[in-house]
């Protein structure tokens, strides 16, 4: 089945792209609000400003194709499919949330949706990715793994491997980097030599190019084209996604690092508001339209909150539970002879 | 009406101090606008509020540092009357740093003084759990038990032959009476103090050869087998007694019989405060081997109240040695009608002088406490420098 | 001595041989099995275990990698999560560090951290020890660290039967297996069963039976201890021979029930004496035993220097039979 190369613009369609990105930005929203009175704790990194990333390129995969993402993966996660309600209860450390409780914000897993987290380690996901494509390759599926990170991870050593890896096995790996221009508070011209990462990867013999990260159908286009190549050549792509981060790196950051009147520069220029003002100029848009969709995740939020409000604490006793595998029955092996010359 | 708090920004932000408010009471306020700046240790944050409305009242001045959660401002959302008079529920309290009180350190303990010659401390008992364990099953007195692991330390194997021995005499446990002895030794040592005149002498001597000959014969036997230093002691004096045959016997009725055989009296503490030295018959002759055993065996039944009259009664010259307690030199009381004690302080590295230099060198520290009225100080000397001499070759004794 | 199987042929084998018999076996048996790691294909392998295996199963399921120890064992953890069943080679333990991140931060943890979603039924195979005066950077003996992390299994084969025999075991676990092939066993010979097939890896084994001292050890040091064992006995003392195999789950019945009968115990381990995994079996002992213990319990582990070039100070450094027959006297006067 080829995936068409380029989006078809129905009014369906574009409503589509703006519900996922409104629904994924005041979805963060509600979560700053919820940590500021202390329902989610530990560490919470917002996409406030990225959501055209998530949006123009997770619909494009199939439900069997894989995605693994970073610590900043709600918005990944939504729109793969993770409900909601489970992602918050999973944020507030219930055991209705979509890890048991046991992750929170950084570790969403969600196997029903082949959601591979939620990995903290910066760059430890795309070793993950590699192993996951790996396993498709050799059983001759066309699967493809979208592995989504920042730039800051180009940087580590794992990326280099990861890439080199992928393009000597000719692994059907999407790299998708998140360029926001800020490695927690470090400005990427402060950390690499060649600040043009798209440039970088194809150094590594792979399909690889830069897009517009804050136009949704700019990503979707770039993320049909490299999906379809993917699949066709069973090689590699790198799509650098160029975007800028609205939020600080995390809750607890007084980004002393970059000016105010950036990040305003940037808020004008974002998804959202960029997609809609195109899609108002272009009569696709209504303002009942606005109205409801705003209506639609208000309650879906509302939802939410309370349902992970009502969740359950998982009982202390079961402390120990998931470190190893609880099933005394084996996997037993497939017992007949491999055929590969 | 709803309250705008001061928020958690991070696990680890208690509180915060409020520099700027970027609102005024009567301003319109919408969910997202930043209205405020708090200083963290991070640096200066702007905070956003989450409740649509107008800035009702502000309830905590710029400067203020508040906790988490505090109140900060009132917002009142659209059509809800105006606030009453009455103050809010939560007065803003500054926030009080909590100060972890100084721990004073416990003074260190005060040393224990050295226990006076003879006498027995209270003590922790060096016992093994399984011995312990064997011991209390068999309602042994570990505090009898005499061992034969390292420095002194109380065995399986230890406990097992206690256990092991035929009791003589029947009846288990003390054959003492405490009360009476302590009186008959208060006696006898008054009684010797107040007729012999005592005369002391001390050396010291090199133990390298000892030491080092004990290890070499020890390490090649199990534990049960080892010769403590104990039995070198024992046999050096009891030979030199036999050389020196004015300090091995008895003074009774004006006059001192030396005695044929020199039968070493040990003294051995017993707990609750006795004393008392029975004697190894024919220390000289025995070999260390034996001569360990019996030290062994005599603690073991003295330990656990089985002793012989006949062992009371006989010892022609005594030894005394308090090393273990950490004593450095011991000066005994004649223990009457003998007329001589040995006493044998711990072992230690001291300063030694071997070929014009100083050395460490294990030194013991013996002393001669003597009856004047059978030798002096010249026999004295004498007496020990063949202890000495003999403590040289340990491997002839 | 060590139990012999009684049944069919026995032919004598070396350790590498029965491991590389394990592997062959393994891929047989089961198509998802392949081989990944540095020089197992052509070069046919660091310690030679994978030599042949590539002319016979081609360059997919005996994968040479490049030098990315990272990569290819997060590599492994992914292709296990994508539903096959990777054994990946780490050349050594002292590479095994540049893949530390992906062995605790991925493959310990995913299990828990997905709340049961996705387990990793990983294998990790990896060369351990000194003694071949390769010096500081080549002789580490990390097992003790690796068996502190929950989420993972960690095994140590010391025989010709359990290096043929653990793998396949550990293949068919739905969690994490680490392997560590001690460097001076892989020359070692020994009569294996010509039926040999797979063995539990949840028990220690009793290789020496005795009544007056428990040698517990593991790996590499399981000869010595055996040879110390057999020296001891000539004065008359008879040990105790216990072959952990296991390092975590650590089997503390077999451990125990040896301890309550002798008394006494000393722990041969290759690891650094500070912070060992002698120390963690001392803290069991202690909390198990303590009133059987007739003495302190005693440790023989590596000196605290990294390991040193010249064979005299190698050999000083690590464990070595007289001072494992040393402690064991120690240990019988109380310690």
């Amino acid at each position: 089945m080829a995936t068409t190369d380029k989006p078809r613009l129905s009014r369906d369609h574009v409503l589509e792209l703006l519900r996922h990105m409104i629904r994924i930005r005041r979805f963060e929203g509600k979560c700053a609000e919820l940590y500021t009175q202390e329902k989610i704790r530990g560490f919470l990194h917002l996409y406030d400003g990225e959501e055209a990333v998530a949006v123009g390129v997770i619909p494009v995969l199939e439900s069997r194709d894989r995605v693994v993402a970073t610590y900043r993966e709600h918005g990944h996660a939504l729109v793969r499919g993770v409900p909601m309600k489970a992602a918050l209860a999973e944020m507030y450390g219930k055991q209705e949330g979509c890890s048991h409780g046991r992750g929170g914000s950084m570790h969403l897993f969600d196997r029903s949706t082949n959601f591979y987290g939620g990995n903290a380690i910066v760059g430890g996901g795309l070793p993950l990715a590699i192993g996951l494509a790996l396993a498709d390759r050799m059983r001759g599926s066309d699967n493809v793994t979208a592995c989504f990170f920042g730039e800051g991870a180009v940087a580590e050593g794992e990326f280099h491997e990861s890439a080199n890896l992928a393009a000597l096995w000719s692994l059907p790996v999407l790299f998708v980097c998140e360029n926001n221009r800020y490695a927690m508070g470090t400005a990427l011209a402060l950390s690499e030599s060649e600040t043009d990462i798209q440039h970088k990867a194809a150094c590594y013999h792979m399909a690889s190019e830069a897009v517009d990260g804050m136009d949704v159908v700019a990503v979707e286009a770039a993320a049909r084209r490299a999906v379809a190549t993917i699949r066709e050549t069973g090689r590699p792509y790198f799509l650098e996604c160029r975007t800028y981060r609205l939020r600080a790196h995390s809750m607890f950051d007084a980004q002393l690092y970059r000016d105010k009147s950036e990040i305003e520069a940037w808020r004008e220029k974002g998804p959202i508001l960029r997609f809609r003002t195109w899609l108002e100029q272009n009569n696709m848009l209504h303002p009942l339209d606005l109205v409801r969709i705003e209506a639609e995740v208000g309650a879906e939020i509302d939802e939410a909150v309370a349902f992970a409000e009502a969740a359950a604490w998982e009982p202390i006793e079961q402390l120990t539970r998931f470190v190893y595998a609880e099933q005394t029955a084996r996997d037993r092996p497939v017992n007949h002879v491999a055929t590969k010359s | 009406m709803a309250e705008f708090r001061m928020p958690s920004l991070g696990a680890d932000m208690e509180a915060g101090t409020l520099v700027e408010w970027l609102v005024k009471p009567g301003d319109q306020v919408k969910r997202g606008d930043i209205i405020a700046v708090v200083e963290t240790q991070k640096g200066a944050i702007e905070i956003e509020n989450f409740e649509p409305g107008t800035v009702e009242k502000i309830l905590v001045e710029v400067g203020t540092k508040v906790p988490v959660g505090t109140p900060l401002a009132m917002i009142r959302a659209e059509g809800e009357p105006a606030m009453s008079i009455t103050a809010p529920a939560q007065p803003p309290e500054p926030a009080v740093a909590p100060s972890r009180p100084l721990e004073p350190k416990a003074p260190a303990p005060a040393p224990t003084p050295a226990p006076a010659a003879g006498a027995e401390a209270e003590e922790r008992v060096r016992i093994s759990p399984a011995a312990r364990r064997l011991a209390e099953q068999h309602g042994i007195d570990v505090s009898t038990l005499l061992g034969s692991g390292a420095d002194g330390a109380i065995l399986l194997s230890d406990v097992a032959r206690i256990i092991a021995e035929p009791k003589i005499g029947g009846a288990r446990g003390r054959g003492f009476d405490l009360a009476a002895m302590r009186d008959a030794i208060a006696a006898a040592m008054a009684r010797s103090k107040r007729e012999i005149p005592h005369y002391y002498l001390a050396q010291p001597i090199e133990m390298t050869a000892c030491q080092d000959w004990l290890a070499a014969v020890n390490a090649k036997r199990p534990p049960d087998r080892r010769l403590l230093l104990g039995a070198l002691l024992v046999k050096a004096v009891a030979r030199a007694a036999r050389k020196f045959p004015a300090f091995n016997g008895f003074y009774r009725d004006g006059a001192f019989k030396p005695a044929p055989s020199v039968h070493v009296g040990m003294a051995i503490a017993i707990r609750g405060g006795g004393l008392i030295a029975p004697a190894i018959h024919d220390a000289d002759g025995l070999s260390l081997d034996a001569l360990m055993t019996e030290m062994r065996e005599l603690v073991g039944r003295v330990r656990s109240g089985r002793i012989r009259s006949s062992e009371m009664a006989d010892p022609t010259i005594t030894v005394s040695s308090l090393g273990e307690r950490g004593v450095e030199q011991l000066y005994g009381i004649i223990y009457p009608p003998q007329v001589a004690i040995v006493g044998f302080g711990k072992v230690a590295p001291s300063p030694w002088i071997a070929d014009g230099k100083v050395v460490a060198r294990p030194v013991i520290n013996a002393t001669l406490a003597a009856d004047h009225r059978v030798t002096d100080g010249h026999a004295g000397a004498l007496f020990l420098s063949e202890i000495e001499t003999l403590l040289q070759e340990p491997e002839t004794l | 001595m060590l139990q012999q199987k009684a049944e069919s042929q026995a032919t004598e084998t070396t350790y590498r041989e029965a491991i590389r018999e394990a592997i062959r076996d393994a891929l047989k048996r089961d198509e998802r099995v392949f081989l990944m790691g540095e020089d197992v294909g052509r070069y046919g392998g660091c310690y030679a275990v994978t030599k042949g295996l590539l002319a016979e199963f081609g360059p997919e399921r005996i994968r040479d990698t490049p030098l990315s120890e990272s990569g290819f064992t997060g590599a492994g953890i992914g292709a296990a999560i994508g539903g096959l069943r990777p054994i990946v080679e780490l050349m050594t333990v002292n590479f095994s560090l540049l893949a530390l991140d992906q062995i605790l931060n991925s493959a310990a943890t995913i299990r828990h951290m997905s709340g049961n979603q996705f387990g990793v039924p990983l294998v990790i195979r990896m060369a351990t020890g000194a003694g071949r005066q390769l010096a500081a950077q080549h002789s580490h003996s990390l097992e003790g660290w690796y068996a502190h992390i929950p989420g993972i299994k960690v095994l140590a084969p010391a025989t010709v039967e359990d290096a043929r025999g653990m793998l396949w075991t550990a293949l068919e676990d739905p969690d994490p297996v680490l392997i560590f092939e001690h460097v001076m066993l892989y020359n070692m010979t020994g009569m294996l069963a010509s039926d040999a097939g797979p063995v539990g890896i949840n028990k220690a084994a009793i290789r020496r039976e005795g009544n007056d001292i428990s040698l517990i050890t593991y790996g590499g040091s399981l000869w010595k201890t055996i040879d110390a064992a057999t020296a001891l006995a000539v004065e008359g003392i008879e040990a105790e021979v216990v072959d952990l195999r296991t390092l975590r789950p650590l089997d503390d019945a077999t451990i125990m029930a040896s301890v309550r009968k002798t008394h006494r115990a000393v722990i041969v381990d290759e690891g650094w004496r500070t912070g060992s995994l002698a120390a963690e079996i001392s803290a069991r002992i202690t909390e198990q035993a303590f009133f059987d213990l007739d003495g302190a319990i005693g440790r023989v582990c590596s000196e605290e220097v990294p390991i040193p070039y010249p064979r005299h100070l190698e050999e000083a450094a690590i464990p070595q039979v007289p001072k494992i027959i040393a402690a064991a006297k120690t240990a019988l006067t109380g310690g």
